[in-house]
């Protein structure tokens, strides 16, 4: 059998994103293994995005509320460790990453749950502003929010703990959040192909055609919804304990922004066009923002570029249109 | 006992503004049937499939189909129940294969969409299934071309498979042959005259070579009112209806 090109080229992507820290860590260079996580968690925060955006065909506008609402439940789990202050109901919070993630993913299942129920009545312009909306208010909710720092945010003083892992170590960690990219990376691909992504992708191309068949888009779309904020509110663990704190910035309007610029910036849809765009992002922010603070005004040049010559970002250029079954 | 119609409208009303889009329809569809609901421009026939369909509400009146009221369902709870129907204007989802616009219908009328795993092109019962329609109207060369590649007719021909897919007890196709060159015209007219039997058919059509070829009974829909429900011998005879519309045709 042979590998179509798209495949050939997540290969070699994934092989990069692996190999590179890990010959950087041998070398003595921690600081590119942080660039490479960053990267990953990016990626995996994306790729949850990638699941309401590129399948869907749902621009949120507001998934930093997942993502920070993932960050947050590290945060605050840790906290109560450290301070030995019980939660409600008589729950010590944990330092360990496994139940963190549970929560980070259960939070941000109910909170998809929710802001999907209602934004989904919506469709183009007013859903983009409904989830803008719904991430403003959290981000609001958050600053004003004394018990966990406010407008300071909340350090993460020990990173937390994964079974027979030293999180501590760079290269331990990234691997870590690189085995997790992967798996959701599968978990993507699978639903992609399977009767649940004909019916998402199918009512992205044609809601009414859908409709005719007998599906109701709205439950297919809520669904969809919900997998994307937890996927993405996982990635917002990771990130918390990456930069060991979480503050309202992550919950803010430039988040969802930036998540949206990976997408596109990679490959709206595409398996690996959330790694690819992360890796573009993360390098330009590190290589430009060296020489320059407005990096940022380059980076938007490049995806004028991306917009108006090269619409299946960067995946697109290389391996040419996506292709269904 | 004869049997109840499978779709009956009564007493349609649709109005937008001062219009009377649909003016008291009442016109209904027997087993083995082809009903073809003929009129000029304007007539209100889209506006009439719109409401059996259910993207627009009736102001009053009811709709009845497979001995329940559907008047107030929604459209994919409508095609549940069986009422499949093709589009005036091709509508498939453009980026898929014709293959798997099919296997859309088939896995939406052979269970749940909420399966999260197993991928559909392994599926052996999806794939055969929806290859056994695309035979049925002649695609299955084409199965592996996206439905916006495909010409004009085949996107109608993948629609007749996908209606067919639903195994629905009424076909309700806006017309068909719209589009299609004589070559293609007549095969499809051939198919839709064994299709009857399989389920009844409403059939919207200006291609009247095709219209009286295969109807059964043809109600002529003017300015939102049915003036005349006949055979088309009867219909042909209509003074009202050369009046209105045949003109010099018949």
């Amino acid at each position: 059998m042979t590998l179509s090109r798209e495949t050939v080229i997540n290969l070699v992507l994934a092989l990069a994103l692996l190999i590179v820290p890990v010959v950087a860590s041998q070398m003595g260079q921690p600081f590119t293994v942080t660039l490479a996580t960053r990267i990953a968690v990016l990626a995996l925060a994306a790729t949850g995005l990638n699941i309401a955006l590129g399948l869907g065909g749902l621009v949120s506008f507001g998934h930093a509320a997942f993502f920070g609402i993932g960050g947050y439940a590290a945060g605050i789990l840790a906290s109560h460790v450290f301070s030995g202050e019980p939660m409600p109901f008589g729950f010590e919070g944990s330092n360990q990453m496994p139940v963190i993630w549970i929560f980070a993913v259960m939070a941000c299942g109910l909170a998809g749950l929710a802001i999907g129920a209602i934004s989904l009545r919506t469709s183009g312009v007013y859903f983009i502003m409904i989830t803008l909306a719904f991430a403003q208010m959290i981000y609001y909710f958050a600053v004003s929010w004394p018990a966990y720092g406010g407008e300071d945010g909340l350090s993460i003083l020990v990173r937390n703990q994964f079974p027979g892992i030293n999180t501590m170590l760079p290269l331990s960690f990234f691997l870590l959040s690189y085995g997790v990219l992967i798996v959701c990376i599968g978990l993507f691909a699978l639903l992609r192909n399977a009767r649940f992504g004909t019916a998402l992708q199918a009512a992205r191309q044609n809601e009414v055609r859908v409709a005719s068949v007998g599906i109701s888009p709205y439950g297919i779309r809520l669904t969809a919804f919900v997998l994307s904020a937890m996927m993405t509110g996982l990635a917002g663990a990771l990130y918390a304990d990456l930069n060991k704190f979480v503050s309202p910035s992550m919950l803010s309007w430039h988040m969802s922004g930036e998540l949206i610029v990976l997408i596109i910036l990679g490959g709206t849809g595409r398996l690996f066009g959330p790694v690819a765009g992360a890796m573009l992002y993360v390098i330009f922010e590190f290589a430009l923002g060296g020489i320059t603070e407005r990096w940022q005004f380059f980076l938007g040049l490049i995806l004028l570029g991306v917009v108006l010559f090269a619409r299946g970002g960067l995946i697109g250029l290389l391996a040419g249109k996506a292709r269904h079954g | 006992m004869v049997d109840r119609p499978i779709l009956e409208l009564t007493d349609l009303v649709k109005t937008f503004g001062a219009l009377r889009a649909t003016d008291g329809v009442t016109l209904d569809l027997r087993a083995g049937e082809i009903h073809a609901l003929i009129g000029p421009n304007g007539a209100g026939k889209s506006t009439l499939i719109h409401q059996i369909c259910g993207t627009q509400q009736q102001d009053s009146g009811t709709i009845r189909f497979a001995g329940r009221d559907i008047g107030r369902m929604g459209v994919s709870e409508r095609a549940r129940l069986g009422l499949g129907r093709t589009f005036q204007v091709s509508s498939l989802a453009p980026e898929f294969s014709a293959l798997r616009n099919v296997m859309l219908a088939v896995q939406a009328k052979g269970g749940s969409s909420f399966r999260f795993f197993r991928p559909v092109m392994r599926d052996r019962a999806l794939i055969d299934q929806g290859m056994a329609m695309l035979e049925r109207v002649g695609l299955a060369q084409r199965a592996n071309i996206p439905a916006a590649e495909l010409s004009h007719g085949e996107r109608r021909q993948l629609e007749i498979a996908i209606a067919l897919a639903l195994g629905s007890k009424a076909f309700l196709l806006d017309e068909p042959m719209a589009g299609m060159g004589p070559e293609g015209s007549k095969r499809l007219t051939g198919f839709l005259d064994g299709l009857r039997h399989e389920a009844p058919i409403l059939l919207v059509e200006h291609d009247m070579d095709a219209v009286f070829a295969l109807a059964d009974r043809i109600s002529v829909l003017v300015y939102g009112r049915i003036i005349a429900t006949g055979t088309v011998e009867d219909i042909r005879r209509d003074p009202a209806v050369r009046a209105a519309y045949l003109g010099d045709h018949a």
